[in-house]
């Protein structure tokens, strides 16, 4: 049985009348300490499933189950990256960790906790800046402090909404090699959400790319059999990931919305443009005024 | 070179100012109104209680900082009175759409009336408490007008908390009262601030027309007094008093609030 389970999981937004589909059956199954990659376009769906997994939302049919029970709302046995971050401002880097920490530890005694925190502001580099509010970090750090909040509960599941989308290609590249070590040494199952096919398969075991919405779905699983520790210098010149490569992004590119060409006949006002004042370049340099009865092409998203 | 001058421009200008003010205030006691005492005649008539501020001859006849400290003191009680009703009635206000469809017109509708109409209905209601009626109506009609500008910000302060923070206390589980305390109340009070500073403004405000009606020794008693007494300078000596005390209660707050903003 596996460890984490969607099964025909339906959601949408909105009532009766104006509703939308975002994901439509949603089939995924995930074992214990696996490292999962979700790929998918902007707006597909991707924060609404790993809400899901988290328990902050709840599917409008069909089952999450982790550990063969069904998840009802959030626990600590999931710790989750904002893809905004979500630091609360008031508090200071050990602050906000702590304030996780005393969540799931409450019967520790203060010098543990603090030790804790402590020993996770190490795990991403932050010793430095512990005492700083969020505002005096970079976006950068910001994102490290979230992911050691959700290290510091030490949960079973480690879901990650794009933790690294906000952040140059250096900085990038950096987190990820501490995301692929952290992982390695303490074997999580993660979720790691991404727009980037290259981040996904450089840490996971397995991507899956999400096809665009509304209605979005999760394509075949690729597993990522790639050996450890993987090399980001050579890695794009192996066969195998180019093979892994083509096949998400051919994926994502078949699901993407179609562009007909369609054929209308468009009414327009008759005016004459050359009647107002208006010097022509500001018409949008348009030289033929429309006329009535124009036959004009467009693009119609189908 | 051009900062120094800089500041010395932002230094004098007000003094323009203050001097355009009172040369308008010499010509219109000189021209249309010859019962407007002159600047000159009103620290005449001042000096007195400016300069021995804390004296006390009388119920009625004290320095004009020791009538400052009773107001302010009326001030006080009032307006603790109004933050600790308003602060809660804010939250709830911002927390429950039910409770807002409900308590949200009626405090459209009492936000507007102006203090001179609560006090009677202050004196009314505290009627059988005898010699404290004054007191407490003074203090009921402080708090119920000073308390909608902390109603109203806190509210906005509510409902203005990011989702964010809130899936963070949902991600955590933390407890109703943990979410309160750890997340809403610190997302909260920067607007709450904002609230208590504009509170004080208007407690401060209704001061003079509550102490005017019940008669009690402070600024706007006194003022009143001497309208009375047909002593018009000193009627001037209360209205700067009055501006000037405002004025450093808003600045004090002010700071306070900033303390919170950047939090
Ligand atoms: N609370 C909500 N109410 C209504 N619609 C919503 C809500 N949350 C998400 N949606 C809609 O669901 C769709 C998917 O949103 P979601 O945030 O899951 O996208 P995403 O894949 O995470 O995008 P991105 O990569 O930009 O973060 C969007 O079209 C969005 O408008
Ligand atoms: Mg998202």
């Amino acid at each position: 049985m596996p460890f984490l389970e969607l099964k025909e999981v339906t959601k949408g937004f909105g009532a009766n009348g104006s509703r939308t589909e975002v994901l439509r059956n949603i089939n995924l199954q995930i074992e214990e300490g696996e490292f999962v990659a979700i790929v998918g376009y902007s707006g597909a769906g991707k924060t609404t499933l790993i809400n899901m997994i988290s328990g902050l939302a709840s599917p409008d049919s069909g089952q999450v189950s982790l550990g063969g029970k069904p998840i009802t709302g959030p626990a600590k046995d999931r710790g989750i990256v904002f893809q905004n971050y979500s630091l609360l401002p008031w508090l200071t880097v050990s602050e906000n960790i702590l304030l996780a920490v005393d969540q799931v530890f409450p019967d520790w005694p203060p010098e543990k906790k603090s030790h804790h925190v402590a020993s996770h502001v190490a795990k991403v580099n932050l010793s430095h800046a512990r005492d700083k509010r969020p505002a005096e970090l970079s976006g950068g750090m910001r994102q490290r402090v979230s992911v050691a909040r959700a290290l510091a509960m030490d949960p079973q599941v480690l879901l990650l909404d794009e933790p690294l989308s906000a952040l140059d290609a250096l900085t990038r590249a950096t987190l990820q090699d501490e995301i692929s070590r952290i992982w390695q040494d303490n074997r999580k199952t993660v979720v790691l959400i991404t727009n980037d096919p290259d981040e996904g398969i450089y840490l996971a075991d397995r991507i899956i790319p999400l096809s665009a919405g509304p209605g979005a779905t999760l394509g075949p699983s690729i597993p990522v059999d790639l050996h450890r520790p993987r090399d980001r210098k050579t890695l794009n010149q192996l066969t195998r990931f180019k093979e892994i490569r083509s096949q998400v992004i051919d994926y994502l590119l078949a699901s993407a919305p179609k562009r007909t060409e369609v054929q209308k006949t468009l009414i327009l006002p008759d005016i004459e443009p050359e009647d107002l004042s208006i010097p022509k370049p500001l018409m949008g340099g348009r030289k033929q005024p429309i006329r009535r009865g124009d036959i004009r092409r467009e693009s119609v998203e189908i | 070179m051009s900062n120094t001058l800089e500041k010395l421009k932002t230094a004098l200008l007000p003094l323009v100012g203050f001097a355009a003010a009172l040369t308008l205030w010499q010509a219109l006691s000189m021209t249309v109104s010859p019962d407007l005492p002159t600047p000159m005649k009103t620290w005449e008539e001042s000096r007195e209680y400016v300069f021995k501020p804390f004296a006390k001859r009388g119920e009625m006849d004290q320095g004009i900082l020791r009538f400052t400290w009773y107001s302010l003191i009326l001030v006080a009680k009032g307006y603790a009175i109004a933050l600790i009703i308003g602060t809660p009635i804010g939250f709830l206000l911002g927390l429950s759409k039910g409770f807002h469809s409900i308590f949200d017109p009626i405090i459209q509708i009492l936000r507007p009336v102006s203090p001179l109409a609560w006090l009677p209905l202050g004196l009314v209601l505290f009627l059988s408490a005898g010699k404290q009626a004054s007191e407490l109506g003074a203090l009921f009609t402080i708090a119920i007008c000073s308390m909608w500008p902390t109603v109203l910000n806190t509210a906005v302060g509510v409902r203005s908390i990011p989702q964010d923070y809130i899936n963070v206390a949902r991600a955590l589980k933390l407890s109703k009262a943990q979410t309160l305390m750890k997340v809403l109340l610190p997302a909260t009070l920067p607007y709450m601030f904002t609230g208590y500073r504009l509170s004080l403004g208007i407690a401060w405000l209704v001061i003079v027309a509550a102490e005017m009606l019940t008669g009690k020794p402070g600024v706007g008693g006194f003022l009143w007094q001497e309208y009375n007494a047909l002593n018009y300078a000193r009627i001037i000596l209360c209205i700067l008093t009055i501006g000037f005390v405002g004025f450093i209660l808003d600045r004090l707050m002010g700071l306070v609030e900033k303390r919170f903003k950047t939090a």
